[in-house]
């Protein structure tokens, strides 16, 4: 246990700070941005709406359909290519699945709600920034949702387990890493996003996910605080 | 085309007023906000009315093409993300982004904004270029102006990273800017029966019979045009929304100083 002082000095349970805004494009049924520490996620979701191409309908329910993008300014170093690739892809994949248990498109045959992620800054937790931000953004939509998702990276730095881990600290030299991007539902505490890599004991990983449980709590209310931030503004 | 809506917009221009109730020269609220991403070397957002742009600057060091091997080089891309409007479509980029992005880096080539020469750090070797992306956040009209206006703003904004071994060292900026002569920036002028409007809704961009973009640099001088639509424009009327351009490039100016 020699990582018990954090690169920038938080402690171990504490993330970077957050701010988060519900409504913040307007051309979108719904829309939200996360920001945690250097990491900004926009979400816009738009939808219902009719799916293309048509072969990829559903006649039982809705489709979600999730984007990725990190823009091309965005990455750590050198200009990002635009346009998609493997990496983006699959982290597409995996906010959908991240997303689909709580949300409900029975109501919406052949129908799509797309999701589009972006991100102009990037230091790392990108993808748990992204399902913040949609997850907020469906909920401005009005989709019919049991729960918000809330999502926090966890992980062990030479064998200390930290929550919300930064670029300096994926990229820590001096021990073991591991990196583990969770996705909760804060209500019944089930994971739905859950990948990891790097060096990891069986009893760190439980560990670590009960330290993401209780981080996600703490970024539920404040993306539960947002969402009412916006429709007191209007009811004024 | 909607014709019903083209009837209406031309109606209320012959009383001298636009869809929002502004004057058909004048431009909706402009705001600019200079680095507003760490991870570019420069960065800019522009909002005009409910339209957003974030354009960032990256720089990268290359070998010098052979035929200008004392020169830096610029790139201008836009991507038209499907987060700002529901009428972008995901794929590859659309036309519409080809041609915002290419008239961009003519205006900012053309007027020679950025002295490049001072870009060449070794004859022949290594020169920097200056890859400008832009990334509308919401797009209510106008990209072109929103466009141009966030591009030099993160031009200006432009601090170089450091150099390591000739490989760029990302984390440490030193304090130097890109070296900027001139501050190019563009006006669309739009045409509607016979007016003349600026800085077109989505619902006017859509009934236009023309369009052209004046790029200008600070004494007025024209750096760079493009006409859109689909109908003829006369040599007077092409003066016409030259002199528009010109006059209101102005005072979108003003909106970089402040």
């Amino acid at each position: 246990m020699t990582y018990d002082k954090r690169l920038d000095g938080r402690k171990a349970d504490e993330t970077r700070p957050i701010e988060a805004k519900v409504g913040v494009v307007k051309n979108a049924d719904g829309s939200a941005m996360f920001k945690i520490g250097s990491t900004v996620a926009y979400a816009a979701v738009y939808g219902p709406r009719e799916m293309y191409p048509r072969f990829q309908q559903n006649p039982q329910k809705g489709v979600l359909r999730c984007n990725y993008n990190m823009m091309p300014f965005s990455g750590h170093g050198n200009r990002v290519r635009p346009g998609p690739n493997r990496r983006s892809k699959e982290i597409g994949m995996v906010t959908e699945k991240a997303l689909l248990p709580v949300i409900d498109l029975s109501k919406f045959p052949n129908a799509v709600v797309d999701v589009f992620i972006e991100l102009p800054q990037t230091d790392a937790g990108t993808r748990c920034a992204g399902i913040c931000a949609a997850s907020m953004a469906l909920a401005d939509a009005g989709i019919i949702m049991k729960d918000l998702v809330a999502s926090v990276a966890v992980g062990s730095v030479d064998h200390s387990i930290i929550a919300d881990l930064n670029y300096d600290e994926e990229a820590y030299e001096d021990g073991p890493v591991a990196d583990i991007p969770v996705a909760i539902l804060p209500n019944s505490g089930k994971v739905t996003l859950l990948q990891m890599d790097g060096e990891l004991s069986r009893e760190e990983l439980k560990k670590s996910l009960e330290l993401s449980k209780k981080v996600c709590k703490d970024i539920y209310e404040v993306q539960k605080k947002a969402l009412k931030a916006k429709f007191e503004v209007e009811s004024k | 085309m909607n014709k019903a809506s083209r009837k209406h917009i031309i109606e209320l221009l012959d009383k001298g007023i636009r869809l929002d109730g502004r004057k058909p020269d004048q431009y909706r609220e402009v705001s600019v906000e200079f680095d507003v991403t760490r991870s570019a070397e420069g960065s800019a957002r522009v909002k005009i009315g409910d339209t957003e742009m974030i354009t960032g600057v990256k720089m990268e060091l290359f070998e010098p093409y052979p035929d200008t091997p004392d020169q830096g080089s610029l790139m201008v891309g836009a991507e038209f993300s499907p987060m700002a409007s529901p009428e972008f479509e995901s794929g590859p980029p659309g036309i519409e982004s080809i041609e915002l992005s290419r008239v961009i880096d003519r205006g900012i080539r053309e007027s020679q904004a950025i002295d490049l020469k001072k870009l060449c750090l070794k004859k022949g070797e290594l020169c920097w270029m200056v890859v400008i992306d832009m990334a509308p956040i919401n797009a209510a009209g106008n990209l072109f102006d929103a466009g141009a206006l966030s591009a030099i703003a993160a031009i200006k904004d432009t601090k170089l990273p450091g150099i390591k071994d000739d490989q760029v060292d990302y984390d440490n900026k030193t304090e130097d800017p890109l070296p900027v002569k001139k501050v190019a920036l563009s006006v669309t002028v739009c045409k509607i029966g016979k007016h003349l409007i600026i800085d077109p809704l989505p619902e006017e961009e859509k009934v236009i019979d023309a369009r052209l973009t004046v790029a200008t640099d600070e004494s007025g001088e024209l750096c760079a045009l493009q006409k859109g639509g689909e109908e003829p424009l006369s040599v007077e009327e092409i003066d016409k929304m030259v002199e528009l351009g010109i006059e209101k490039g102005k005072e979108l100016r003003a909106k970089l100083e402040s």
